[in-house]
């Protein structure tokens, strides 16, 4: 146990940063040289501020007229992303390992609410997959790989939970949690988790199209 | 309202163009030809909307067809990349002749290339981006519905897209002249005026089928004293059904020849009918394809223009268009231009009552006809007809409320929605606002 433990939490966390940002750096890259070749349009229509205005519009729940039309998905989904992204990086056992490894210091959450988030992100896959069964559209879109995506995504937030409450096998909870936190991390680059490389490219191209050269709205 | 959705033909439709193009191709041949078009002519764009679609389905609700087909999965924007590009970028080209049989027919009939779904997608994925990627790729492997080949034909044999002559387009112009020149003494239509400060062009059908508007077009222009012209030479036709087929090369030609045209008479700026695709041609994608970031000579639209007119006070009207009238937004000009409250100033200042249908402006619904779809010939008529039965109860809607006359200021547009109208039973007059205009203006005598 303590072998294994020592694994998952050294060479493979470290290899899980490694290849999330190296990784991300790396389709970022090719992505943005791709495009300077194939897809010159992408920089030459390219507006920051059309661009901004687009992502912002996007960012805030309920500005845009899909969002307004889909009440339900917008709160899980902004719900979702916010403690997505919150948990892992403000928990307060989280905010420890940043101070003790990488020596940055900053803010933590109350357990409570990381708790509370940690709900909402477990709450909201079930929600996404439940869409994926139920809604025929979203059914007809879905492939194995999207309910393997959710199961990747939820598994850190499961087992991060069952570990900190110290529940029945918590320690085996506790190396799995860093291990699929793992897992998740170094798949972002690679599989459609990429969306959160990509979103504020596509958004912003978008925009820029539709405000820079369209003079229209895109939300 | 209408016969139901059921009784009329819209599967196994037959189309010599796609069947017997789909029965030439073999597997190596669609595997070559694929990988071609994604190597050479895509790249990250295609990739990364590839990879960035979570597949949400929050697109679905943008599309008229999903809506009008019961929303059915498979007329949702991202329902139809599945069924298309994914599939082939996944196999990498490795696809049956069936296969691209169906998203041959997919491409061009079962979307407008409206771009609504863009405004859905909280990433802005360009569906119809991909659309067109797919459309390029039925064009090279010659897999592309026989009428709207027909008109990509005839651009590149004539330079236009009705086959029309150069005598034919000359005379018809001097014809137009003659009869408006009855109504408003010693109205010309300039030909070939260098230095003029407008070249007015047209689409083909316009001399073809509707050469009242090239009358009117020059009794207003006569009115307001506008300094123009229009050119006797191949090159007077906007239009272009090459950029709908994917035939990108003949695109490029055409809208070469509509500008050089321009800078030969060494007009300030162009300015055009009332038409939506041929806007998308010079404003947006032809350009691109001759590499101008933007066009090389101004382009306006005759929303544009008119509302010119109205602003700086050129036309004076006798009285407003007394029916009640409501105001369709052809996708290209709005969401394509951004002229939605140009064309509500205009309605405003002619039409004494204007009722909007909702949803309007960027999220109007489009007539279904455009993006080729109309183009794509009788075969598919009942198709796009049924599968646009949400802007039947928009334009039932508003008819309810007392409107007698749609305004339409696109020929798509007028196509599409004059056959809903007739399906639906829906008993309204549709115009161009260029009638309108026509109509109620003080004309010169």
């Amino acid at each position: 146990m303590h072998t294994l433990y020592n694994i998952v939490s050294g060479p493979l966390a470290w290899l899980a940063f490694i290849i999330f940002i190296g990784g991300s750096i790396y389709k970022i890259v090719t992505m943005a040289k791709l495009a300077r070749k194939k897809d010159s349009a992408v920089y030459e229509y390219w507006d920051m501020g059309f661009a901004l205005r687009s992502i912002a519009h996007w960012s805030i729940p309920f500005a845009t007229v899909n969002w307004r039309k889909n009440p339900i998905m917008t709160l899980v989904t902004f719900a979702f992303h916010i403690s997505l992204i919150v948990v892992p990086l403000f928990l307060c056992a989280h905010a420890l390992l940043w101070k003790e490894v990488f020596d940055i210091s900053w803010w933590y959450i109350p357990d409570g609410m990381a708790d509370v988030m940690t709900l909402i992100v477990i709450g909201s896959c079930f929600y996404f997959a439940g869409r994926r069964i139920l809604r025929p559209d979203v059914k007809y879109l879905t492939s194995t790989s999207d309910y393997l995506i959710l199961l990747m995504v939820v598994m850190p937030f499961l087992t991060g939970f069952w570990a900190y409450h110290q529940w029945p096998g918590y320690r085996m909870m506790f190396i799995l949690h860093m291990l699929s936190g793992e897992f998740v991390l170094a798949a972002i680059p690679f599989t459609r988790l990429s969306h959160m490389l990509y979103a504020v490219f596509t958004r912003g191209y978008i925009g820029s199209e539709f405000g820079a050269v369209r003079h229209a709205k895109d939300w | 309202m209408g016969e139901p959705a059921s009784k009329i033909e819209v599967k196994n439709i037959k189309d010599i163009g796609l069947d017997e193009g789909a029965a030439r191709l073999t597997p190596e041949r669609i595997e070559t030809v694929v990988n071609e078009v994604i190597n050479n002519e895509t790249g990250a764009r295609l990739k990364v909307y590839v990879d960035t679609c979570v597949h949400c389905g929050l697109c679905s609700e943008a599309c008229h067809y999903y809506l009008s087909n019961d929303k059915n999965p498979i007329f949702a924007p991202a329902g139809k990349v599945k069924q298309t590009l994914w599939e082939i970028v996944e196999k990498k080209g490795k696809v049956s002749p069936a296969f691209i049989r169906r998203a041959a027919e997919l491409c061009y009939t079962e979307c407008n290339l409206c771009r609504r779904c863009a405004m859905y997608c909280p990433f802005g994925i360009d569906v119809a981006y991909m659309m067109l990627t797919m459309r390029r790729i039925c064009h090279k492997l010659g897999v592309t519905p026989q009428y709207i080949q027909d008109t990509a034909h005839s651009h590149s044999a004539t330079m236009n897209q009705m086959w029309v002559k150069e005598d034919e387009w000359i005379d018809t112009l001097f014809w137009q002249e003659e009869e408006a020149g009855e109504e408003v003494e010693n109205l010309r239509i300039p030909l070939e005026k260098e230095g003029a400060e407008v070249m007015y062009s047209v689409i083909g059908p316009e001399p073809k089928f509707r050469a009242q508007l090239i009358y009117q077009a020059a009794v207003i222009m006569n009115a307001a004293g506008v300094d123009w012209t229009m050119p006797a030479t191949p090159g007077w036709d906007n239009s272009d059904m090459a950029m709908y087929t994917g035939d990108n090369e003949m695109m490029a030609r055409l809208k070469k020849e509509h500008f050089e045209t321009a800078m030969r008479l060494k007009v300030k700026r162009i300015v055009m009918g009332e038409c939506g695709h041929a806007f998308r041609s010079v404003y947006d994608m032809g350009n691109r394809a001759l590499g101008w970031k933007m066009p090389p000579v101004e382009m306006v639209h005759a929303l544009e223009f008119y509302y010119e007119l109205f602003k700086a006070g050129r036309i004076k009207i006798k009285h407003k268009f007394e029916k009640p009238v409501t105001l369709h937004d052809p996708c290209n000009v709005i969401r394509g231009r951004g002229l939605h409250e140009m064309a509500r100033y205009v309605v405003n200042k002619t039409c004494a009552t204007f009722i909007e249908m909702t949803p309007n402006r960027e999220h109007n619904y489009c007539c279904c006809a455009g993006g080729g779809v109309i183009n794509c010939g009788p075969p598919f008529r009942d198709k796009r007809v049924v599968s646009n039965r949400v802007k039947a109860d928009q334009l039932a809607a508003v008819k309810k409320k007392g409107v007698e006359v749609c305004i339409a200021p696109c020929h798509n547009c007028h196509g599409g929605l004059e056959d809903i109208i007739h399906h639906y039973h829906l008993g309204l007059e549709l115009k161009f606002l260029g009638d309108i205009i026509y109509e109620i203006m003080e004309k010169p005598e």
